[in-house]
């Protein structure tokens, strides 16, 4: 009850990061997934975090957990969710295994089994159960440079604003995470700006917002297209009836006619 | 070639049996492995290419080619226009076959396709996909219940069908209804995308642009489907109403090329279509293809007028909007992955089995149940055809 229904985050300082890969093996012996932590060079089912070097800096990959994920809004069953203190999490039960979260995620975080008959999609799930303990990310305990910290989110922005003013020259002045797609659960700091570091800089839009739009005018699709649907079989139905009735009675004035005309004919004939 | 007209669904050997049979043989043992052995053994789907061949044309083709179903019966139960009347069961049944390969398909690429009812009860209205699966459930019942009085008719149960003819306006406006948002919210499932579909297909127009070339779509597919029917089966559309369909065809491609140039120039990205990269040329077959060639042949009224000329059209059009979905489902998505996909063969090969049971399936369906109009020849003298003779099992089994 203490500090975990403050939503909680994790704050990666570029500047700080040696390299060891101790947040990957940490990750990796959490999660029970096997391998040698050396050699994952990038997020699949095998690793939900990754370390890439992008010249003689290192830059972490892992699941932001969205403040508005695009995975919880499209997945059609809610196996996603974001829960109050932070993670995103995903329940493979849940899931039948469309793989529009992959198809949606703005950071390409979600993987997908393959290779097996009955897959998952796997990615970081922010140690969620370790949360619930009250203890913090195996990433972030296992970091030996506090270059991965993990706190409240504004006591991490407060803190990230913090260090970029103090110096000014060290950081590149920008969080990322605190605006991009609305906001994420994880923050970055950086020497360098984010796109040299391989980063979107384009997300300013929170996507989750863009289908919703669309999701909106279906009320108004149903109601104004169904009333006008059936107007328009209404007027041809009434125009068609019409039509009916008016060649009837042609038909009767015609036979009327005939009749009437035949009549004299023979009158005439008769005379 | 009284009975044995139908190529399909006689026992004699011919050509493309023998195309089908082998297709089922290839097909059967691949989709086995894919149960037993997962996705990755059968496709080249792979973390960065999440939606491959099965999504991007067994599924986003498949539904929007059978968009005729809902715009001819719309012109005949909504606006009388009572002339089309005999094309409305070919196209109904072409929309529910289109829907049956979806749904297939689905099967097939879904994860865990057991767990494909369960946006029925897990409910999630934020997705566009939770929004596209109830369309396909509720559409796909709707187009069977359209079916049903064909049914009804060949099994001789004069009541069933009586009840499911006086449904038949509700049943039209409710189809219309489900297919206008399904065309669409097909498109609006990329709207989440934006940085990742390539500018030449993404805008906020998609849910627009899927609907209307769905509709230019499903005419095209009428007008093919009359000519190869008439090939299989002795049986077709008179060429005055297959005209007609090419002139509201005509219309649909302008509106859609003036809405698809518009968007693009309004968003400014036209110029994206005249640089030299593998998109722009991706765009330039896909609406050459599908709409300025066939713009350009249906507006001649001697192109119109010719069963050969319209089927090239119609042919053009199909064409182009595949590609449009291939663009929109594959091409437009490789550059922000950073990689190719082009599917592997096994996909190939499954789904060409699948259309490949589409048209057994509409063949048997044509030679046992009353899709064409025995009358045809009004006008024009249609081939020698008789009705097909009836199954005496079928109908003294179960009539009465």
């Amino acid at each position: 009850m203490l500090t975990t229904t403050r939503p909680m985050a994790l704050l990666i300082d570029i500047t700080r990061c040696v390299g060891c890969k101790e947040c990957v093996r940490a990750c990796m012996e959490e999660h029970g997934l096997p391998g040698d932590y050396e050699k994952i060079t990038g997020l699949s089912s095998k690793s939900h975090t990754a370390l890439t070097a992008r010249g003689d800096l290192y830059v972490r990959e892992l699941c932001r957990h969205c403040l508005e994920p695009s995975c919880a809004s499209v997945c059609p069953v809610g196996a996603f969710e974001k829960t109050a203190a932070g993670p995103v999490v995903y329940d493979a039960n849940r899931c039948m295994g469309c793989r529009y979260c992959m198809q949606a995620c703005p950071f390409n975080v979600p993987k997908y089994q393959w290779d097996k008959a009955a897959p998952a999609v796997t990615k970081c799930d922010f140690c969620a159960p370790r949360l619930a303990a009250g203890k913090p990310t195996a990433c972030a305990e296992a970091c030996p440079a506090e270059a991965t910290v993990f706190g409240a989110r504004e006591d991490l922005l407060a803190e990230a604003h913090r260090r970029i003013t103090a110096e000014p020259k060290k950081y590149y002045p920008q969080i990322y995470g605190e605006k991009e797609v609305g906001g994420t659960s994880v923050l970055f700091l950086s020497p360098v700006p984010f796109e040299e570091l391989g980063f979107r800089t384009d997300l300013k839009m929170t996507p989750p917002h863009l289908t919703a739009e669309a999701l909106a005018k279906i009320p108004h699709v149903v109601s104004v297209g169904g009333a006008l649907l059936f107007g328009i079989w209404w007027i041809t139905n009434r125009r068609e009836e019409v039509a009916r009735v008016e060649s009837e009675e042609a038909r009767a004035r015609r036979a009327a006619r005939s009749t009437q005309s035949s009549a004299r004919e023979e009158e005439r004939h008769d005379s | 070639m009284t009975r044995d007209g139908n190529r399909l669904t006689s026992w004699r050997p011919s050509f493309w049996r023998g195309v089908f049979y082998l297709l089922l043989a290839t097909g059967l043992p691949l989709v086995a492995i894919r149960y037993s052995q997962g996705l990755g053994r059968v496709t080249n789907l792979s973390d960065s290419f999440p939606w491959g061949l099965w999504i991007g044309f067994d599924l986003l083709c498949g539904v929007g080619l059978a968009a005729g179903g809902f715009a001819i019966t719309a012109a005949v139960y909504i606006f009388h226009l009572k002339r089309f009347q005999p094309i409305v069961r070919p196209t109904v049944l072409t929309a529910f076959l289109g829907y049956a390969l979806v749904i297939v398909a689905l099967l097939l690429d879904l994860g865990k396709p057991w767990n494909i009812w369960r946006p029925i009860v897990m409910w999630n209205p934020h997705s566009v996909m939770f929004e596209v699966a109830w369309c396909v459930m509720l559409y796909t019942t709707v187009l069977l219940l359209e079916l049903s009085g064909m049914i009804f008719e060949r099994l001789g149960w004069q009541r069933a069908a009586h009840v499911q003819h006086a449904a038949t306006i509700p049943l039209v406006l409710l189809g219309v209804l489900l297919s206008t948002l399904h065309q669409s919210s097909l498109g609006a499932l990329y709207l989440i995308a934006p940085t990742k579909l390539h500018a030449l297909w993404y805008t906020a127009a998609l849910p627009w642009i899927f609907w209307t070339s769905a509709i230019c779509a499903g005419l095209a597919m009428v007008i093919v489907e009359s000519q190869l029917s008439a090939r299989a089966f002795g049986r077709h559309l008179e060429m005055p109403l297959l005209t007609d369909i090419s002139r509201a065809l005509l219309v649909g491609l302008g509106v859609f090329a003036v809405f698809r140039i518009e968007d693009l120039v309004g968003r400014g990205a036209l110029h994206l279509a005249f640089q030299p990269t593998y998109e722009a040329a991706m765009f330039h077959l896909e609406f050459a293809l599908g709409v300025v060639l066939p713009f350009a042949l249906l507006l001649s009224p001697k192109v119109r007028s010719n069963s050969r000329g319209l089927y090239a059209a119609a042919l053009l059009v199909v064409l182009g909007f595949v590609a449009h979905r291939l663009n929109v489902s594959v091409t437009g998505l490789e550059g922000a992955s950073g990689g190719h996909y082009v599917p592997a063969w096994s996909e190939v090969a499954i789904s060409m089995m699948l259309v490949a049971i589409g048209f057994a399936v509409f063949g048997l369906a044509v030679r046992y149940l009353p899709v064409y109009p025995v009358a045809a020849a009004e006008g024009a003298p249609a081939p020698a055809v008789r009705p097909p003779a009836p199954r005496p099992g079928l109908v003294a089994g179960r009539a009465g």
